[in-house]
């Protein structure tokens, strides 16, 4: 009789038990929507793509395995996202000194140059990737995307999505000031 | 109004028995049909990675594009069907495969739903033999004689 009376607690126990999913999901800002990365603490994947500027020279591997942390940025003129990080990806190059990388992705060099001129030019190295080949080699699935890369030439972040104001002081400025 | 009806069920009917939506352009295909049928078969198995529940085969994604390619580009080169979905898994991870590999990770996904099964048909045998209706024990030789006085009534 008394296993009975505890087999009515049972519901509601699974009640509890999802409802506790539940909340953690909403309080963790667990993302089910997000595909994740395999790249993160993997060495990062050989880089080599045309200059974006005429008279620049070719975009290399030994860029992003310099000895000193960069970050790449995959962007296109026609992404409207991209256009709401820009600012933030021009602070960090003029202010807090970062090396950036810009990769324009199925973007006409034409255009990409032309936004740039509009916008002002963040990128020390830029680059352009018309067939999305060199992107495919970086798990990318879109436009914008970011990745962080240390000094030891290891992916540390990526970001899917233009970066906010708080991927840049929660998680890219620390791992910045960490390594340097 | 038969006729409707008629009308009707062929209209439900009519999206299962159409292909699939194909999104695999002519200028991607390969001239070899056997490479391009491996590559039909491998693009079905591949998730478009910004369409939660697509295959690269069905989507027309620019993204899909490119891997359709580079699937294409894999088997020119002269890999297997398994070695091209490695080479999506290290770019885009486990997430690409439509079919989830079998591994610790995944032990829940997978056996979760067989276990359950296991549990409820437990539960019910279970809760069934214990249904089963025992003979009462005899009465004792009080409650025959208070059965008997009852009777007398």
């Amino acid at each position: 009789m008394r296993s009975n009376r505890l087999l009515f607690l049972l519901p509601l126990l699974t009640l509890l038990v999802m409802a506790g999913f539940f909340g953690w999901s909403l309080l963790s800002g667990r993302d089910p929507a997000s595909i994740g990365s395999v790249m993160v603490g993997r060495p990062a994947p050989a880089l080599a793509a045309p200059a974006l500027r005429a008279g620049d020279p070719a975009l290399t591997d030994s860029l992003i395995r310099s000895g000193k942390p960069v970050l790449l940025n995959f962007f296109a003129s026609w992404c409207a996202p991209c256009l709401s990080e820009h600012p933030l990806l021009t602070r960090l190059a003029e202010r807090d000194g970062v090396t950036v990388i810009g990769i324009a992705w199925k973007d006409k060099p034409d255009a990409a140059r032309a936004w740039l001129k509009k916008l002002g030019d963040p990128f020390k190295y830029a680059g352009f990737d018309l067939e999305g080949k060199i992107a495919l080699d970086w798990g990318l699935s879109g436009v914008p995307e970011t990745y962080l890369i240390d000094a030891q030439g290891v992916v540390r972040l990526h970001f899917r999505g233009p970066l906010t104001e708080r991927d840049v002081s929660d998680r890219i400025l620390p791992l910045l000031k960490a390594g340097s | 109004m038969r006729a409707l009806l008629a009308l009707l069920l062929v209209l439900v009917a009519l999206p299962a028995l159409a292909p699939a939506a194909q999104a695999v352009e002519p200028s991607e295909m390969l001239a070899d049909p056997a490479l391009e049928a491996r590559a039909r078969d491998i693009g079905r198995g591949l998730r478009c990675v910004v369409c939660q529940n697509q295959s690269i085969d069905d989507s027309a994604a620019e993204v899909a594009h490119d891997m359709r390619r580079a699937v294409r580009e894999r088997l020119v080169a002269g890999d297997s069907n398994d070695r091209v979905f490695a080479y999506m898994v290290a770019r885009y991870g486990d997430y690409v495969l439509l079919q989830p590999p079998f591994k610790g990770t995944t032990l829940a996904l997978w056996l979760g739903a067989p276990i359950l099964l296991l549990v409820a048909l437990a539960a019910i045998l279970l809760g069934v033999r214990k249904r089963v209706v025992r003979p009462p024990p005899p009465l004792s030789a009080e409650e025959r004689e208070r059965l008997a006085e009852l009777l007398k009534r």
